[in-house]
């Protein structure tokens, strides 16, 4: 056990926990944020990406001891109040059905959007392939990838 | 706040909901989750609060399906309530909402037409009583409309919040009239779901996320072979790894409980455990799939005899013949099977994402001896069920594991578990005989169908496993099909569309090649044979026409059409593929559906997007195998799904219909499979056989 220190959602966050303990299960079950999923424990299915230092990462292969100092944003802290422009294309298309996969399906669109502002398909294809939607929402995930770049260019209100 | 003090609290609010009354508040989830129910309900579907909201009991469970969507507007329509004043919960079991709560068989609409509507009916009626004794005027100078009883004479008007308190003590009328479908406001309307704000912010509570003050968290470590059990363990390795709290022997196998699932799941790892591997040690995919080759060859019990096959086939002009082969398939939904139970000396809670509520409390009835009056079960959001969760052996784990420590206990499956201990749809190995006339058209039609069965025998035919052949929609004159109850133990049920996820992909792809053998157009020869059928012909004339059926495509690329009947609906698929360099790509997938009234539009759609590419999945990638008695397949990297980047382009078309409701959740499934074999048999002249489709072993 030791303990780390990292800042969560934009809070200063100390964990004691195994350092081998991936970030998924500190997140879900140590720190009860629950957003944050469980899908394949192995980074195959995207469910549990969460942004550290700005990038996606899948925390359920991301040990405790490696976040440490570093800022780690989830599902929750994305916007205060659900409105990033992501979150809002996503109620706008009506995008999740059983919405298990979302919370990484929406960090990932999300940390794509940061670095390129107009993604086109091409783009969508090559950040989003490794997020598994088993209901099988891929169609309305493009259109609504595609909405969050002209809601984020403040295009379309 | 600490966040152990947040964890107490959330838990505390979670513990406090006690089920029935209090729980999601779907549409407004940003106000305080303590809603104002109380006293007012007004049937066993509909609470008005004094707040003047209403909530609307979704007595299904929502898998991603969009029942809560849909139920909420089948209550709406009738209740004339305003759609932003809609909170919706999921109840406990109750008699009112029948004998076997649970979603199956794409069964929540056609099921709830008729009483959620008369529910909301009876609801609306006694409002409208409330209001007229306050007004002191006969209730037909009274209407309802948009939350409100409005009087018509004087345009006075109650809100439902304030006549709340008085419509729970108005006697509920009976056989309230409901409205004739042309005056329908709500229903037939594209409407966004209700559960979308919860589901893209993390609040959304899935039967995972479930957190109970003082719980501990555990996993399992099963036989690996299918039908064995725990020999001896020693637990000591286990029992000193960090977080753990207990080590216990389970119906299933041994159950590690700590202080988190991840060090439930390492400890679970370190258990040193001899299996009793029992009677299918040697059981592999090979081995079954030889005795299927030779069963074959033996008469089966009779599924279907309409005229005489085999004299009809005997004299044919020409006949041929073809073997079809789908693999055991695993559901593999997001989130893997996990429960939560606090058992107590007089009573146990479960909270479970469950497919089968009644099933879950029989289970947990069973497990600790109680009366189903003192178990309660708490259904949360599911992260997929695919007919996976409407076993409950999950459930049962849980509640024996809480049972065994006395405190609440959530056992969680790792992805690992949730593939290698699944209730599999079964592998099946299909023979067809077919005969054509001089022209070129359908005599006879033959099916020898192995198949391990499921949902019980009928004079030795499983229903299940012979559906979408016996009940070919084509005219065909000599239809005999038969059946062998093949069972090499490995556990199977239901998964999404059942037998029509295999069968409807044999039989499409073998009137593929009748039509192809009788030199006909493959859309052309199955409109021949509907000719008396018109809801079939008419999906399929549908889908055709919207697909530009017969205008060139280019090189390499090929057009297949495919049909199903199944849960009450019509389905057509056209899919349009390429095939270069031996690579398939599936381009576009053009959906006719006929499925009776429709309740949500934008939910029909979802749905059969869904099903397309949970179809497409088993079509061009998934396969379980078995070898030692053991699945092979562990994870996604061996059980692969589409992505997003193999996506194609879907459109949906509806046909209007006032019919009687159908299915929709497996609706879209069945004719995927066929509709891109017989689009790669146009592209390329090979013919798919066998799933998944392995391109390269094409003759």
């Amino acid at each position: 056990m030791a303990a780390v220190q990292f800042t969560l959602n934009g809070k200063q966050q100390t964990v004691d926990a195994v350092p081998a303990m991936p970030l998924l299960w500190v997140l879900r079950d140590s720190l009860g944020m629950t957003g944050t999923k469980y899908g394949c424990g192995m980074a195959l299915c995207g469910a549990c990406t969460v942004h550290i230092n700005g990038q996606p990462m899948r925390s359920c292969s991301t040990p405790l001891s490696s976040v440490a100092g570093k800022h780690v944003t989830t599902i929750e802290g994305l916007s205060p109040d659900g409105n990033h422009p992501v979150q809002r294309a996503w109620v706008e298309e009506d995008v999740p059905q059983c919405g298990y996969c979302q919370s990484g399906q929406i960090m990932t669109a999300a940390a794509l959007l940061a670095k390129t502002s107009a993604p086109t398909d091409a783009d969508i294809d090559e950040a989003m392939r490794n997020n598994i939607c088993r209901c099988g929402a891929y169609q309305s995930i493009r259109k609504a990838v595609h909405l969050a770049a002209q809601l984020q260019a403040g295009g379309k209100q | 706040m600490s966040p152990v003090m947040r964890l107490d609290r959330r838990g505390f609010l979670k513990s406090a909901a006690g089920g029935l009354l209090l729980g999601f508040q779907l549409s407004r989830g940003s106000k305080p989750l303590a809603a104002a129910v109380s006293d007012n309900k007004l049937n066993a579907w509909v609470h008005v609060g004094t707040d003047d909201y209403v909530t609307l009991f979704i007595h299904k469970a929502e898998m991603g399906q969009g029942t809560v969507t849909s139920l909420s507007m089948l209550l709406a329509e009738e209740l004339e309530c305003d759609w932003s004043k809609i909170r919706t919960e999921f109840p406990g079991i109750d008699r009112a909402f029948g004998g076997n709560q649970g979603v199956v068989g794409s069964q929540s609409i056609r099921s709830s037409w008729q009483p959620l509507r008369q529910a909301g009916a009876t609801a609306r009626e006694m409002l409208i009583q409330a209001a007229a004794q306050k007004w002191s005027v006969d209730k037909s100078q009274c209407r309802a409309e948009n939350n409100a009883v409005i009087n018509t004479a004087s345009n006075a008007r109650f809100s439902y919040g304030d006549l709340a308190e008085d419509a729970a003590k108005v006697a509920p009328p009976t056989g309230v009239a409901l409205k004739d479908p042309s005056q329908f406001r709500i229903i037939g309307k594209p409407r966004k779901r209700l559960d979308t704000p919860a589901k893209t912010t993390g609040r959304a509570t899935f039967g995972i996320d479930v957190r109970l003050p003082n719980m501990l968290f555990a996993a399992a470590a099963r036989c690996p072979v299918f039908g064995g059990k725990v020999g001896s363990f020693d637990a000591a390795k286990a029992k000193a790894m960090p977080g753990v709290k207990h080590v216990v022997q389970i119906s299933s196998g041994v159950a590690v409980i700590a202080d988190n699932t991840w060090n439930a799941i390492q400890a679970r790892n370190a258990l040193a455990i001899q299996w009793d591997e029992g009677a299918h040690a040697n059981l592999s995919s090979a081995g079954i799939r030889k005795e299927w080759v030779e069963l074959a060859d033996q008469p089966g019990a009779v599924a279907r005899q309409a005229g005489d096959a085999a004299v009809a086939l005997a004299g044919a002009v020409k006949k041929i013949d073809a073997v079809y082969e789908a693999p055991y398939m695993a559901h593999a939904p997001m989130e893997p099977l996990n429960c939560t139970a606090d058992v107590r000396a007089d009573s146990c809670e479960v909270w479970a994402s469950t497919q089968g509520q009644s099933a879950a409390l029989q289970e947990a009835v069973r497990v600790t001896g109680l009366r189903p009056d003192q178990v309660k079960i708490h259904t949360e959001f599911m992260g997929g069920g695919f007919g996976r969760r409407a076993r409950a052996d999950y459930i049962g784990e849980a509640v024996e594991a809480s049972k065994a420590v006395g405190a609440p206990v959530q056992l969680t499956w790792a992805r690992e578990d949730d593939m290698q201990q699944d209730w599999y749809r079964p592998a099946s190995y299909t023979r067809f005989a077919g005969s054509l006339d001089a022209d070129g058209w359908p005599v006879a039609l033959t099916g020898r169908v192995i198949c391990p069965p499921f949902g019980g025998l009928r004079n030795g035919v499983s229903s299940t496993a012979v559906e979408g052949i016996v009940d070919t929609p084509y005219a065909i004159p000599h239809v005999t099909v038969d059946y062998h109850a093949a069972d090499p133990g490995i556990p199977v049920s239901y998964w999404r569309s059942v037998g029509y996820s295999q069968n409807t992909f044999f039989a499409e792809s073998f009137m593929d090649e009748l039509a192809a053998a009788g030199g006909k157009d493959p859309f052309e020869f199955r409109r021949k044979l509907l000719e008396k059928s018109p809801r079939p012909l008419a999906v399929l004339a549908l889908a055709a026409d919207k697909a530009g059926w017969g205008k060139p495509l280019p090189a390499g690329h090929g057009r297949g059409i495919a049909l199903v009947n199944n849960i009450g609906s019509f389905t057509a698929e056209v899919a349009e593929v390429s095939v270069i360099k031996g690579k398939l790509k599936v381009h576009r997938v053009v959906c006719a559906v006929d499925c009776g009234h429709v309740v949500n539009p934008s939910g029909v759609e979802q749905q059969i997007q869904s099903g397309i590419v949970y179809g497409l999945s088993a079509a061009m990638k998934g396969e379980i195998t078995i070898d030692h008695g053991r699945v092979q397949q562990s994870n996604f990297h061996q059980y692969d799904v589409l992505r997003i980047d193999e996506m194609p382009v879907v459109e949906v078309y509806l046909v209007p219909s006032q019919a009687a409701p159908g299915g929709i959740g497996e609706a879209s499934v069945p004719p995927i499979a066929a509709a891109v074999g017989n689009a790669i048999f146009a592209a390329t002249g090979k013919r798919v056989r066998k799933l998944p489709m392995r391109l390269e072993e094409l003759a």
